[in-house]
């Protein structure tokens, strides 16, 4: 019956039979009705798409993990507090791809950087608007960030056993700070410059390690054509690759050690009957 | 009796006693250990052949002095004066455009007014006084004003007299300067030097340095290579 219908690739052949077993399917379903290869894959074409998620969840083993991670149990009272961390890391997401799509045409050359910004505004489209979101979006991840902190803060949720995610969330802090710092100096107008300059000289008035620190900011002594292209690798570069990283670390943790009830509801008392007492 | 105790809780040194199987004679280390210990050594040691190089790439600016030996020419000897101050304009990096040239203020030195300060660095005193407009508190260009003779920094009120020196504000120590000489007739402006409250001079230095008293000593010099 086969030898009747033209070559298919190896992969489709229908493979020979075992010793102990019988005819293999027909390719092409007989008169009578009965199925033949071709129908059976017809059917199971329309499930491919959940084959493709069946076969990648079992060689992965993602629903188990999604469903410890997104449907994990949380205390009663969780509110709307609870969100302003998931949106902090929306507005760092937010940012990196804004970011991305700014490198394509911004150019960290002292002498280029000003007319490539500006060519973004004007002559891009929709440069006005990324750029735009990704300057205000700085802004508001920070305002974002601290309302996070504060929220941890006032529900008492850096306690025991949650200081480590603390101190990485300070650190974190620390980071998205040092990405306003080092993102101000690229559009190296006026205001960036002479803002990196005075920011620069802030590090530089720290005792001891101040003129080592101002010296790394500034790549030399002076302010020189090295300085914008290092502000540039760190602020696209090494710190947020540390911040995603960290992010990881904070979320682990988030979902190891579970969040905290918030601080006005109580345990429940149970009044002991006279039995359990 | 104390070392008996510690002498039990030890394990002991040859693995033969241990009771290991395979055990040879006098072998103190286990291959279990062994090759945990190498497989850490080698990537430690892979590790540290690309990382340690990297980051004296990116830390090197912090180890080299910054000076330039380069002298620039801000013009002929009829256009300065010992009573007033003269703007001119050098490069101190040609690679970053407008953001690499600095403005400077130019006079002639004055032996009677400026009494023979030791910012020279010697007895022949510098025939210029070439300020940087590098206000020190944090680095705004500070602007000169002839009818008070002062300078004064737009950022936070920073005020310099005619020398340089702190008038008044945050600034933590006078302007800082530049050689100066003249070559045919033409004045000619050299490296950048830092001078603290008695125009004792200093390498240069970033804004925000102390280098009066105790001070100097919390804000090192780069060092020289």
């Amino acid at each position: 019956m086969s030898k009747l219908t033209p070559p298919l690739p190896k992969f489709l052949r229908p493979a020979p039979p075992r010793p102990s077993e019988k005819e293999p399917t027909p390719d092409i379903g007989e008169p009578n009705g009965k199925p033949g290869r071709a129908d059976k894959l017809r059917e199971s074409a329309g499930e491919g798409g959940a084959q493709v998620i069946g076969w990648l969840d079992e060689r992965t083993g993602t629903s188990p993990f999604l469903r410890g991670f997104l449907f994990r149990k949380v205390p009663k009272g969780t509110n709307w507090f609870y969100s302003l961390g998931s949106a902090t890391m929306f507005a760092f997401v937010s940012q990196a791809v804004t970011g991305v799509f700014l490198a394509m045409y911004y150019n960290p050359d002292a002498t280029r950087a000003y007319e490539s910004a500006s060519y973004i505004t004007n002559e891009v489209f929709a440069g006005e608007l990324v750029r735009g979101m990704h300057k205000w979006g700085s802004t508001v991840m920070i305002v974002l960030l601290f309302l996070h902190m504060a929220r941890t803060f006032v529900f008492g949720a850096y306690k025991y056993p949650r200081e480590l995610n603390w101190v990485i969330g300070v650190v974190l802090l620390v980071l998205t700070l040092a990405m306003g710092l080092t993102g101000y100096l690229l559009p190296f107008d006026q205001r960036s410059y002479w803002a990196t300059i005075v920011a620069v000289n802030l590090n530089a008035s720290a005792p001891l390690i101040g003129p080592f620190l101002a010296d790394f900011l500034r790549g030399g002594a002076e302010f020189s054509s090295v300085t914008i292209t290092r502000f540039y690798a760190l602020h696209m570069l090494l710190i947020p690759g540390l911040i995603a990283a960290l992010i990881g670390a904070h979320l682990y943790l988030v979902a190891k050690l579970g969040t905290t009830a918030p601080p006005w509801l109580r345990a429940e008392k149970k009044e002991l009957t006279k039995e359990e007492i | 009796m104390a070392e008996n105790r510690s002498d039990k809780n030890r394990k002991p040194r040859y693995t033969a006693d241990r009771g290991m199987p395979g055990a040879f004679e006098g072998e103190t280390v286990t291959r279990r250990g062994f090759m945990t210990g190498g497989a850490l050594a080698a990537g430690g040691i892979a590790s540290a052949a690309f990382a340690l190089p990297a980051l004296g790439f990116a830390l090197a600016p912090m180890f080299t002095d910054g000076t330039v030996d380069r002298w620039q020419d801000v013009g002929p000897e009829s256009d300065f004066n010992p009573t007033a101050y003269v703007p001119k304009v050098i490069n101190t990096d040609p690679g970053v455009g407008e953001a690499g040239k600095a403005t400077i203020y130019v006079r002639k030195f004055d032996p009677e007014s400026d009494k023979p300060s030791p910012s020279d660095g010697g007895s022949d005193p510098i025939p210029y006084v070439v300020l940087s407009t590098r206000c020190v508190h944090l680095g705004c260009p500070v602007r000169y004003y002839q009818a008070p003779k002062r300078f004064v920094c737009p950022c936070h009120g920073g005020i310099y007299d005619f020398q340089g020196k702190v008038d008044g504000g945050p600034p933590v120590r006078p302007l800082d300067r530049f050689e100066a000489r003249v070559t045919n007739g033409r004045v000619e402006v050299g490296e950048r030097f830092s001078v603290n409250s008695e125009l004792r001079r200093f390498s240069p230095r970033d804004p925000s340095n102390h280098l009066d008293g105790l001070w100097q000593y919390l804000y090192p010099a780069r060092p020289s290579t």
